[in-house]
């Protein structure tokens, strides 16, 4: 079955800065329309984890295996997202002096992106309706004409969600999507990614440990750059190591 | 739901086009021509071939807007590709001039006095007409094309490749300035006669390069905002807004930072190209580190990202040079220096952003902003 093969298969990733291994021999795996969570405490590798396997850093050792056979450690940055990746960004990252319209227009997935198809291009009925499909999704409708610099913190990052599912990507990375967000913003959040991992596979970083009940069927617990637990909320908050490395923490945080 | 690929903004831009453009195509000429000249009414010559000579540098500006108001690449080396045209222009020019230079040789007087025998190879196509025309504006474009894609390939951005091309202008200007580069070193190319058989020296032939210029400019005008209201523009404010989000929406930015830059180099070589016949001179002074910087200033006091704003900014700051060095020549530099600082720390939208504010009533777009449509939110 085409959902028990794997999308992606991180084997043996070592990242180390000056000494300090932000992944050491990290092994993780997501199957297809898998909509997985990635929890840890600050400085268990996280984000390291998505920029390796988005190409923003390069690891020192390992393999991220793609689908069947590629493997993204060779692939810079800007084949990796034409190969299907997408990534959302931590803190919103949108064209702010466009408005929402021009913002995902310029996201939507076309055969070429060099200047002069680009400087002639129009866009087709089918792009026009897959866009107002997207900002129905998105909740934006009523946003379309405005400039995407003046939307609220929440809106951003729906509409930054949007831009990276216009893509079409088969695995989408979500870095802390509700941070800063109220708590109805934040049930929308996870309505709309539980709906797109039909689609596509999802990895989600989260902090919120609400949200991740919400949204999450399998759990993966990141400390010190390595996968110590994995499974479902459950049995991951039952998990003696989790509790005294993750959640012992944060109690004391709180 | 219409597709709003043409955001309000740029609408805006429709109607001070217009009356530009009836302004420096009819009025102006008119008054040169229509009135006696006892009259009030009446635009002198010199006055004409002056604002010639200021829309040259407007084409120069709507270049440079494009790449630094719209897509954030600041080049500080525009005058070396105005400098590219200006000189092939010129060295046609200085052909032109035959036996009636102050030596009566065939060659330009500079070649007499530095023991040039022979017109130098580069020299030979620039007999032509055509050849001064396509070079002037081939040559800055190979040249960008060329600088560009080093540049830009190499991820060279922000305040590097500002430095990069200021570095670029310094030595363009080392090299000029010799006499072994056979351009005439520090007094340049002048002195011409015609051009195409028309005197420069007879005011008609002025009037028609002044025609001409005002035309061009309207070409660099719907040339540029076609580029930017097409989704080439979007993406260009996009490189500019979040560089790294553009990549991983696909695009290849540094393919759209070399294509503004050579559309400007193009643009900065048709400006060079009228310039010359109009002024009558082009020497290194002229392409410079200096010049290059003032092209900055004027994009900054018409108003970066409007490209209207671009050619408000350069006919306004040069017409105010042209007027108050009259009365105080050496204070220019201190004002043209206190004004940008002015624009920049309290005008960001500039010229057009205070005139936005005065017409419209309300607070001035932020730069390229587009303006609330239905009144949502």
């Amino acid at each position: 079955m085409a959902e028990d093969r794997f999308i992606l298969r991180c084997e043996n990733v070592t990242v180390d800065y000056d000494g300090f291994k932000a992944l050491n021999n990290c092994n993780f795996s997501v199957r297809h329309n898998e909509l997985r969570v990635v929890i840890g405490p600050n400085g268990a590798g996280k984000t390291t984890l998505l920029d390796v396997i988005c190409g923003k850093t390069k690891p020192f050792s390992g393999k991220v295996i793609f689908g069947d056979n590629v493997d993204l450690t060779t692939k810079n940055a800007e084949t990796i997202a034409k190969l299907g990746v997408g990534r959302k960004f931590q803190a919103p990252s949108i064209y702010g002096n466009l408005s929402v319209w021009e913002n995902l227009d310029l996201s939507l997935k076309r055969t070429s992106k060099g200047v002069f198809s680009t400087l002639i291009g129009k866009s087709t009925p089918a792009e026009r309706a897959r866009i107002e499909e997207t900002l129905e999704m998105i909740g934006l409708e009523a946003h379309a004409y405005d400039r995407a610099g003046s939307l609220s913190h929440g809106q951003k990052q729906w509409l930054e969600i949007g831009m990276v599912i216009l893509q079409d990507p088969a695995l989408l990375l979500v870095d802390e999507p509700v941070a800063g967000m109220s708590d109805k913003e934040t049930e929308q959040t996870g309505r709309l990614l539980q709906a797109l991992s039909e689609k596509q596979a999802i990895v989600v970083i989260e902090h919120d440990m609400d949200f991740v009940r919400q949204i999450a069927r399998i759990v993966t617990v990141l400390a010190e750059g390595t996968v110590i637990c994995e499974g479902t909320v459950e049995h991951v908050q039952a998990d003696d190591q989790v509790r005294e490395i993750y959640l012992g923490r944060a109690k004391v945080a709180h | 739901m219409p597709e709003p690929m043409r955001s309000p903004q740029d609408s805006r831009e429709t109607w001070p086009f217009y009356s530009a453009v009836a302004l420096f195509l009819i009025v102006l000429p008119l008054l040169n021509v229509l009135p006696p000249e006892d009259s009030w009414l009446h635009l002198s010559d010199f006055r004409l071939n002056q604002f010639g000579k200021f829309l040259c540098f407007a084409i120069l500006a709507i270049g440079l807007d494009l790449t630094w108001g719209y897509c954030g690449v600041l080049s500080l080396g525009q005058g070396v590709f105005f400098g590219f045209g200006a000189y092939c222009m010129g060295m046609y020019l200085a052909l032109q001039i035959g036996k009636e230079s102050v030596y009566g040789s065939d060659l330009p007087d500079f070649m007499v006095w530095t023991q040039v025998k022979e017109l130098p190879w580069f020299w030979v196509p620039f007999k032509s007409f055509w050849a001064g025309l396509l070079g002037a504006i081939l040559v800055p474009v190979l040249f960008a094309t060329i600088f560009g894609f080093l540049a830009f390939r190499s991820r060279i951005k922000g305040v590097y490749f500002a430095i990069i091309t200021q570095a670029l202008a310094f030595a363009a200007w080392l090299v000029f300035n010799r006499n072994e580069t056979r351009l005439g070193g520090t007094n340049g190319l002048t002195d011409f006669k015609q051009i195409l058989g028309f005197r420069l020296s007879d005011p008609s032939t002025q009037r028609g390069l002044y025609i001409l210029t005002v035309l061009a400019l309207i070409g660099a005008y719907l040339l540029c905002r076609w580029i930017v209201e097409s989704r080439t523009g979007k993406v260009l404010v996009a490189i500019r807004d979040s560089e790294s989000r553009v990549v991983f929406s696909g695009y290849t930015p540094w393919v759209y930072k070399l294509f503004v830059f050579v559309v400007a180099a193009g643009l900065a070589g048709l400006a060079g190209l009228l310039y010359v016949p109009q002024v009558g001179i082009i020497t290194p002074a002229q392409i410079g580190v200096l010049p290059s910087l003032e092209v900055v200033i004027w994009v900054a006091v018409g108003g970066r990202g409007t490209l209207v704003g671009a050619v408000l900014g350069a006919v306004t700051v040069n017409y105010g040079r042209s007027v108050l060095t009259n009365y105080f020549p050496e204070a220019w530099p201190f004002i043209l220096g206190g004004l940008f600082v002015v624009v920049v720390t309290m005008f960001p939208d500039g010229l057009i952003g205070i005139l936005r504010k005065l017409f419209s009533g309300g607070p001035p777009a932020p730069g390229l902003a587009v303006q609330k449509a239905q009144g949502g939110s």
